[in-house]
């Protein structure tokens, strides 16, 4: 036990060495600009999901240095974190009950990774689990330890696989375009279901494997009007709230009685 | 048209949900039970968190529960007295099910015990009365007409101590089993998140023997105290009660609780008993399903709290 465990320190450590060396990188020749079309996604009665624009252009600084790889782009968003449980069925007798289950103590409410072009044309499959690109290294990194043993990865597949059936988790390779050699442009897609609260957005710029720029920004996903004083109501004021909405199912019944007296 | 709900965060077709509800408020009406075993595993299904699904259940159970005590009441078929002994058991039974409910989640083991109770609960009871009133209808076939109730006559565990007399529902029995049986609807309602309505009509019907007109009124008095407290209860402990999605629930399921009701007084004694038997069966079966059945998805997420 003691021995895995150690390992398992070990590899994240180099993990951390390796992260930070290629942030480090020198070749920050080119400059990266970045936009959102907004910052505030606003939910009011009519909200059925929302589409935001990440929009710039690479800036090539001082001395262009030539570069046998194309530029390709990755823009990863993260929603606000969640811990989560997964559980797996198995039959037990005649039963099928939750037996087997993982922890994923940060692993994002939403996640969408829009690329330029597939990650196995980017680089080999090692270069995008160092380089915790895809959605699958993403949240397998969110999981109880660093493991990645091939076995163990059946509760981040299912994961991805639940959320992705509700757009909550995507991949969206070729989802970002270069409009001119230089101006690139893409289209987060947030689902209705996207909670409220804060989400970054990043943006990097590769050729090849290596990094050469990386940008941050974010977005927040809050309610307006109505539907935010509800919700702040019942947080601030939750014995007044529940008592209106006792009173409510009262004077309601009562009034279908009245409405619906025949004698 | 669709709204959005602000505490579950979701938007919902409101003209579905209104529809779903007045089905479930008709068949609510019809039995005198709340509904909530149906309502809950509906609104999961659309999406619903089901913190937020099981305790805006209860206050639609309330508000339909409402217009059938109303309605019951004009036409005097409330036992009052035998009510207020079901609410003070329930309650009771209510506090120590909150107690196990936490136990039993702390142990990692709430999803099992619930799938089986459901399943074992419904089948059972379903299975009893299906058996019970086809009989009767059989001998009803065969020109020998059964009562369900013979004057005078009394079980024995009904003449325990502490007699009291209910006069509306023609029973003379012990508090003891009236108060103890009540208890355990509201143990067993408060861990599994139910009203306990499809408990109580059998027991009313056949272990105490009151008459079904009276049966009918008397649960759903019950339920709508209850009820009422568990909304206050939700909205209070874990700010989970969804009021767009309540009002929602609530005009559809008043309307139909209202001809659910209608419906219910022109039916005669043996088929009312013969449908809710077929409900409570075609229930257990759907979670047995659940259950016995290799699932097309094994794995599941559960959220368990928030970064």
């Amino acid at each position: 036990m003691r021995s895995r465990a150690a390992s398992r320190c070990l590899t994240a450590c180099l993990w951390a060495l390796m992260m930070g060396l290629s942030a480090m990188s020198p070749a920050c020749a080119e400059g990266l600009i970045t936009s959102l079309s907004t910052h505030r996604v606003l939910i009011g009665s009519n909200y059925t999901g929302a589409q935001i624009a990440v929009f710039g252009s690479v800036e090539p600084e001082g001395r262009r240095v030539a570069r046998a790889d194309p530029f390709d782009i990755v823009v990863t968003v993260t929603g606000p974190k969640l811990h989560l449980l997964v559980r797996e069925k198995e039959r037990i007798g005649l039963f099928w009950l939750n037996k087997e289950q993982r922890r994923f103590w940060e692993a994002p409410s939403f996640l969408a990774t829009l690329t330029t072009r597939p990650f196995s044309e980017m680089g080999t499959g090692d270069d995008s689990r160092r380089l915790q690109w895809g959605l699958k290294n993403k949240v397998i990194a969110t999981g109880t330890g660093l493991t990645i043993d091939p076995g163990e990865t059946r509760f981040a597949d299912a994961l991805i696989r639940l959320k992705g059936s509700g757009q909550l988790y995507q991949e969206v390779e070729r989802g970002v375009t270069f409009l001119t050699p230089t101006m690139y442009r893409a289209s987060i897609d947030l689902p209705a279901t996207a909670p409220t609260g804060n989400y970054d957005v990043v943006v990097e710029l590769l050729s090849g494997t290596v990094q050469l720029a990386r940008q941050q920004t974010s977005f927040e996903v809050v309610q307006i009007g109505f539907e935010q004083q509800v919700a702040w109501f019942a947080r601030t004021w939750s014995i007044a709230y529940g008592l209106m909405a006792a009173m409510m199912a009262l004077v309601f019944g009562w009034l279908a009685t009245v409405i619906f007296r025949r004698d | 048209m669709q709204t959005y709900l602000p505490i579950a965060e979701m938007p919902v077709s409101v003209l579905l949900l209104i529809a779903m509800s007045a089905a479930v408020g008709f068949i609510s009406g019809l039995f005198g039970i709340g509904g909530g075993f149906l309502m809950t595993p509906l609104l999961i299904f659309l999406g619903v968190p089901p913190a937020v699904a099981v305790s805006t259940v209860t206050s639609q159970v309330a508000a339909s529960s409402m217009t059938g005590v109303l309605g019951n009441w004009q036409r005097r078929q409330i036992d009052l007295k035998l009510g207020f002994f079901l609410v003070a058991g329930g309650l009771v039974g209510t506090l120590l099910g909150v107690l196990a409910f936490n136990a039993i989640r702390r142990a990692g083991q709430l999803e099992v015990v619930i799938a089986l109770s459901y399943l074992t609960l419904f089948l059972i009871i379903g299975g009893l009365m299906l058996l019970e009133s086809l009989r009767s209808l059989l001998m009803a076939r065969a020109g020998r007409p059964t009562r369900l109730k013979r004057a005078g006559q009394h079980p024995a565990w009904l003449k325990l101590p502490f007699r009291v007399r209910f006069p509306r529902s023609k029973l003379y029995a012990s508090a003891i089993p009236i108060l103890g049986f009540a208890a355990l609807v509201g143990f067993i309602g408060a861990v599994l998140g139910i009203g306990g309505g499809f408990i109580m009509v059998p027991a009313l019907l056949y272990l105490f023997r009151v008459p079904t007109a009276m049966v009918v009124g008397t649960s759903l008095f019950q339920i709508l105290v209850t009820m009422t407290a568990a909304t206050l209860f939700h909205a209070i402990t874990n700010q989970s009660v969804d009021i767009v999605l309540a009002i929602l629930l609530i005009v559809g399921g008043v309307i139909g609780a209202q001809f659910g009701g209608r419906a219910g007084r022109n039916m005669k004694g043996e088929s009312f008993r013969i449908l809710l038997a077929l409900l409570l069966l075609g229930v257990g079966i759907r979670f047995a399903s659940d259950v016995v059945i290799r699932p097309d998805e094994p794995f599941s997420i559960t959220i368990q709290g928030q970064r």
